[in-house]
């Protein structure tokens, strides 16, 4: 794993949602690389995410692809309100319900392989934000 | 290259397909041979070798199994791109004097070898974006294709339904080609799409293609040389790539507008030609989303449209627009890569050889292979010989 990556999972054990900024033109990137995409600076550094978004699209797994997850779960792609755009879970839903574009909110899951009792990485899912 | 192509597609050729109980590299030489018999080549001819799928030297070992010394060789790695893209690379190739005489061979035996899952996640490596995706255990390829259709359903009402008649028109045409894997399966049904298992909603088990081992090869000499071969050699018309991303399932720029848009603007561009004047269209059917919105891209309908333009039948054997008429990935063959036996199916009917499924007059043909995860793109424009 990459330098950036273990930061960005180091941080998940204190339920901080990491999203690299470039510290000279500003844009926002996921996931974070060893240069800003935008002006090739290497220059790179953190923001907090708020931890708020808006679903951009799912797809209901049927058949697991990990001995961590049984099958049916939710797929999705999360577009942050801080401009980037993440692959996750959308946990404690009905499938049924769930449309695009629908607000969620980051609803951390501890790292199924992780075997850190005292401070385990987790994996930041999302909910359905209620209207 | 439009303006006087001197490069052509002289040889064609399949292996056996389905279950073969051959090795990958078996079928691999066999489509090369019958590409090259079908040229009225011999071995001895070809000098520049293009192919990958297996090992770290590809196009190397297949020369070797070959006895070949290649004076050029070609590897690109972009899925089911790779062999509209080494159409371009050949014929930059022989334009320039690298080589005189191009073979393009592909083989796969991963039905009988059972090394391949749709829903399986062997093709996630250890790119940096896997660190971040493969902890959510997507299902590669087949669940971000299903993402791309959820977004495709809600942004244009794009219907199960819809994404069904791409199977049902694609076992159509597979009924009238015997060499197809379903060839002797009957029609398909819009219902039976719909009632198969789901695997990544929105997508079913009949909305992905086959899983099948097969090999094909083409070959591409100078015009000049052409002329004097077994077979009317096919012009090549013009030609456009576009890559937007890996196997980063966040990283992909746009899931419903894919890069298929700005290859096939340059292929158009180069070939001077447009939607409209295009006879016949093979398209990488690896699900049935990726026709939608390789359709769209293409420009044979207006964004979004492509589920209503498919819905009337007009892709099935018949109809006004004939698509992917060897029956496709859905129901042909897939040993991976299908983008060779895209340009197997052109090349059949620009000379008029697709018997029960010829489309009558068919003078331009369009190829549009696409790679990983809607990663790479190129469409490749196909003429009659004149």
């Amino acid at each position: 794993m990459s330098l950036v990556a273990d930061m960005w999972w180091e941080a998940t054990r204190d339920l901080r949602l990491l999203v690299q900024r470039c510290e000279q033109c500003g844009h926002r990137q996921h996931h974070p690389r060893s240069l800003c995409t935008h002006c090739g600076s290497t220059d790179v550094g953190w923001v907090d995410a708020a931890g708020a978004g808006q679903l951009f699209s799912f797809t209901v797994v049927c058949r697991s692809a990990s001995s961590h997850f049984d099958a049916p779960y939710v797929l999705a792609l999360v577009d942050l309100d801080e401009g980037v755009r993440m692959l996750t879970h959308i946990v404690d839903a009905d499938p049924d319900t769930l449309r695009c574009d629908h607000p969620v909110r980051v609803r951390w899951v501890r790292h199924p392989d992780d075997a850190d009792q005292e401070r385990p990485r987790h994996l930041p899912c999302f909910a359905i934000k209620e209207q | 290259m439009s303006d006087g192509p001197d490069v052509a597609i002289v040889g064609v050729g399949e292996s056996d397909l389905g279950m073969t109980d051959k090795i990958a590299t078996e079928l691999q030489v066999q489509a090369a041979m019958r590409a090259i018999e079908d040229a009225g080549l011999s071995l001895r001819d070809v000098d520049g070798v293009a192919t990958n799928g297996s090992g770290t030297f590809p196009a190397s070992s297949l020369s070797e199994e070959l006895g070949l010394t290649p004076a050029w060789i070609d590897d690109t790695s972009a899925g089911g791109a790779s062999w509209l893209m080494f159409i371009a690379d050949a014929v930059a190739a022989i334009h320039t004097g690298a080589c005189t005489t191009v073979l393009l061979a592909y083989g796969s035996n991963q039905r009988s070898g059972r090394t391949r899952s749709l829903g399986g996640t062997q093709f996630v490596r250890n790119d940096p974006p896997a660190a971040f995706e493969v902890p959510f255990a997507p299902l590669v390829p087949l669940s971000p294709y299903a993402l791309a259709a959820t977004r495709h359903m809600h942004e244009f009402g794009t219907t199960s339904e819809q994404l069904a008649e791409v199977a049902v028109s694609a076992r159509e045409w597979a009924l009238k080609n015997p060499a197809a894997f379903r060839y002797g399966d009957g029609p398909l049904t819009i219902d039976e799409v719909l009632t198969s298992p789901i695997v990544s909603s929105p997508l079913h088990t009949r909305d992905c293609c086959l899983v099948t081992d097969g090999g094909g090869a083409v070959v591409l000499t100078s015009a000049d040389r052409a002329r004097s071969l077994r077979k009317p050699p096919v012009s090549i018309l013009g030609y456009g790539g576009c890559v937007d991303h890996a196997w980063g399932i966040a990283a992909t720029p746009d899931l419903v507008r894919t890069g298929a848009w700005n290859s096939a603007r340059r292929a158009y561009a180069m070939a001077g030609l447009g939607p409209a004047d295009i006879d016949v269209v093979q398209l990488y059917d690896s699900f049935t989303i990726t026709v939608l919105l390789t359709l769209e891209a293409l420009q044979f309908c207006e964004p979004g449209e492509a589920g209503p333009f498919v819905a009337d039948g007009r892709t099935r054997p018949g109809g006004a627009f004939p698509l992917n008429t060897s029956g496709g990935g859905l129901s042909y063959c897939h040993p991976g890569q299908f983008g060779v036996f895209l340009v197997i199916e052109a090349v059949r009917q620009l000379r008029g050889e697709s018997a029960d499924r010829q489309i009558l007059g068919a003078e331009v043909a369009l190829c549009h292979g696409t790679g990983g995860i809607l990663s790479q793109h190129a469409t490749t424009i196909l003429g009659r010989p004149r």
